[in-house]
């Protein structure tokens, strides 16, 4: 019998374990039925598959198949010296923490005096934020598989709301880590962002794993800046080598909005990034970079899609990407302009570095123009590096690693120029310096 | 200082350096000139330890010792310099930086400790002022953006900070216009010594009215065809090549 239990396939027993959730869950509320009508679309489609376009070089198989704990309702402790290293310490911060997916209340720091940042949970249970969830939640997240099983299982994450014309004065951080009590643990933490009209704020998103067992996020946050308002999000990925996440991304943007997101990806198994722009009003400006280094056998794919739906728009992509050892990188970006986004501006560039032979890159820009007086322009590089350059470096008495790891500084500064917080800049410039095994005595 | 014996050299089996012998002694200044072509730069890389380059035959010393099979940073390490003729863009590192990371890493390459700041900052001062050096330019990102003359100043910029024992100038007088080239000449004039040697490879005799060499070559085909001194440079200015090529004849 325990034997068919274990042979039971992992979309089953999520099945199942909504059924056993259905039981603590409000009945009258109407997130009831977004709920049912997503894991009837989860139940439908399963986990996506290679055979899948916007999969095709990426397979969720592996990390599938550990026999993950779906809830973890114990609250865990740990303890701030263990992982101090991984807030932005330097600077004050409202912070979010999750622990096994369960809010952790000393590590966080909350606020609802004059903006909230709080948690889902409670936004989910008052009634005071009602209007709120019933204007935002599942508004613009799409009905893919992965999105839809979040929206069926949410239960917590991140509830940032901020009011018209509120400048937040420090960043606000949302950390998720995991123990690893549990053998295997699936977890799913569902954001939700409302920045109000020209309100601003900056947020810093990191996943992390505090050991070595199997860790597996699927990760959505939806994000909605109204008229004139500007976001700025940074999402640190530089987690341990069991961990998984597919992180999937939303922003809703009205117009004369700035949104910007970096992502840095440099740690984990197989992460997946789905990032998804939606311009709805006139005069938004998007912004997506990111930094990619990778080495052993890890495998990052970045999804991104810009919709340009509203005329006088721009779009800034740029991801920069260095592969080493047998790692996999996979950048498609997607940019779609309707017939009515004219003057679009969409820019999108994607440049890679095999350090190694045996590193892969799949690069897949698609752009589907439905309007005619637009400018778009992609480009997409993959190279080794510049061997007069490096011969350059080391006639100067630098070394072939270090002048390599200048290079990479080089190759990645047009992405960390634009860090806006600058002790994150700082830290970002350590993660890399860690990551290349080089400590260049400066920083950028 | 500097001794080439019977050196061929190239690309994927070809010879570009065809039996070049060449002693440089410290304290002089020597002139490589020759037409596009002859092999000038090709010199310049090898004894600077340029990877794609294979040494077919013959060696390089420095200091008497073999130096063929070093690396590049480890020929820099022992105080070989060369000034690029295209000289690279590093965006996101700024020049003081950039010099910074040299000349610690050859402190280090040395067993010694990294320069003191304060000390790295004075020397970048006095260095930067006599080369006529903007403050501003240091804080830009090395090269990027620079004009001709401004990478070609920031080339003995560098030299200067790293105190060569011997300094390879690979057309260094491109792109210069004549105050400019006045700047740079009076900086690596400055910088001799009689413990270190320069040699200047250039297209033209014009570099050569300020910085004055004791010996001058001819590089055509990868040899060597002709030295002398400095009246040679005079010669080839307004003679040209041809007269060489038939005296070969």
């Amino acid at each position: 019998m325990n034997y068919e239990l274990k042979k039971m396939s992992f979309k089953d027993k999520l099945l199942s374990s909504y059924i056993a959730l259905e039981d603590y869950l409000e009945f009258d509320s109407p997130l009831h039925d977004v709920r049912n009508n997503a894991i009837k679309i989860f139940e439908e489609k399963g986990f996506p598959t290679k055979k899948e376009e916007a999969w095709k070089y990426t397979s969720l198989n592996s990390v599938l198949k550990p026999d993950y704990s779906v809830y973890s309702n114990k609250e865990r402790n740990i303890e701030l010296k263990n992982v101090r290293k991984y807030f932005l310490h330097e600077i004050d911060t409202y912070k979010l923490v999750f622990v096994d997916g369960v809010y952790n209340s000393f590590l966080s720091e909350t606020t609802h005096d004059s903006l909230d940042v709080c948690l889902m949970s409670s936004a989910l249970n008052k009634s005071k934020y009602k209007p709120v969830i019933e204007a935002y939640f599942n508004k613009v997240a799409k009905n893919d598989s992965l999105t839809a099983l979040n929206t069926a299982f949410t239960k917590e994450g991140a509830y940032i709301h901020i009011p018209a014309h509120k400048e937040v004065e420090k960043p606000i951080e949302i950390i998720n880590f995991s123990t690893g009590n549990e053998a295997a643990m699936f977890l799913q933490p569902r954001n939700l962002i409302v920045v109000g009209e020209n309100a601003h704020v900056q947020i810093i998103e990191r996943h992390q794993s505090l050991s070595s067992n199997e860790v597996l996020t699927n990760s959505v946050t939806e994000i909605f800046a109204e008229k004139r308002a500007y976001v700025d999000y940074y999402k640190i990925q530089n987690d341990e080598a069991t961990a998984s996440m597919i992180d999937n991304t939303y922003i809703s943007q009205e117009r004369d909005t700035v949104c910007r997101v970096h992502t840095f990806a440099f740690g984990g198994n197989l992460v997946r990034n789905n990032l998804n722009f939606y311009q709805k009003g006139e005069h938004c400006d998007s912004t997506l970079k990111g930094i990619t280094i990778l080495e052993g056998k890890q495998h990052v794919d970045h999804n991104t899609l810009v919709h340009h739906i509203a005329p006088n728009c721009e779009s800034h992509q740029d991801y920069k990407g260095l592969f080493a050892e047998s790692s996999i990188g996979v950048f498609n970006g997607k940019i779609i302009v309707e017939k009515d986004a004219q003057k679009t501006d969409a820019f999108q560039q994607n440049n890679n570095i095999l350090i190694d032979d045996k590193a892969t890159i799949n690069a897949k820009p698609q752009l589907e123009i439905f309007a005619d007086d637009v400018k778009c322009s992609h480009g997409c590089t993959i190279g080794q590096f510049d061997e007069e350059a490096l011969f350059y470096l080391r006639s100067r008495g630098i070394g072939l690693k270090e002048s390599r790891a200048l290079l990479m500084y080089a190759f990645a500064n047009t992405v960390l120029e634009s860090v806006k917080i600058p002790e994150l800049k700082v830290r970002i410039n350590k993660l890399i310096a860690n990551k290349i095994g080089v400590s260049l005595g400066f920083e950028l | 200082m500097l001794k080439i014996k019977d050196l061929y050299a190239g690309l994927e089996g070809k010879d570009i350096l065809q039996g070049i012998n060449l002693e440089v002694k410290a304290g002089e200044v020597h002139a490589i000139m020759g037409p596009n072509g002859s092999g000038k730069s090709t010199l310049a890389s090898v004894v600077a330890g340029k990877e794609e380059y294979e040494v077919n035959r013959g060696y390089i010393t420095f200091e008497n010792q073999d130096i063929s099979e070093l690396d590049p940073e480890e020929r820099a390490h022992k105080g070989i310099f060369l000034s690029f003729q295209y000289p690279v863009e590093i965006p996101g590192v700024s020049v003081t930086n950039f010099i910074k990371t040299a000349i610690n890493e050859t402190r280090k390459a040395k067993g010694k400790e990294d320069m003191p700041a304060s000390e790295m900052l004075k020397m970048i001062k006095e260095k930067a002022d006599m080369l006529e050096i903007d403050r501003k330019f240091l804080s830009r990102s090395l090269n990027e953006g620079f004009s001709g003359g401004e990478k070609k100043r920031n080339e003995i910029f560098q030299m200067a900070m790293l105190e060569p024992k011997l300094a390879i100038l690979d057309e260094t007088d491109s792109g210069l216009d004549i105050d400019a080239l006045k700047i740079v000449a009076n900086g690596v004039n400055r910088l001799k010594s009689k413990d270190n040697a320069v040699v200047v490879i250039t297209h033209y005799q014009r570099l050569l009215d300020y910085i004055v060499p004791d010996f001058v070559h001819v590089l055509m085909n990868g040899k060597i065809v002709k030295s002398g001194t400095k009246e040679l440079a005079y010669e080839l200015e307004e003679k040209g090549y041809d007269w060489i090529k038939e005296e070969l004849v």
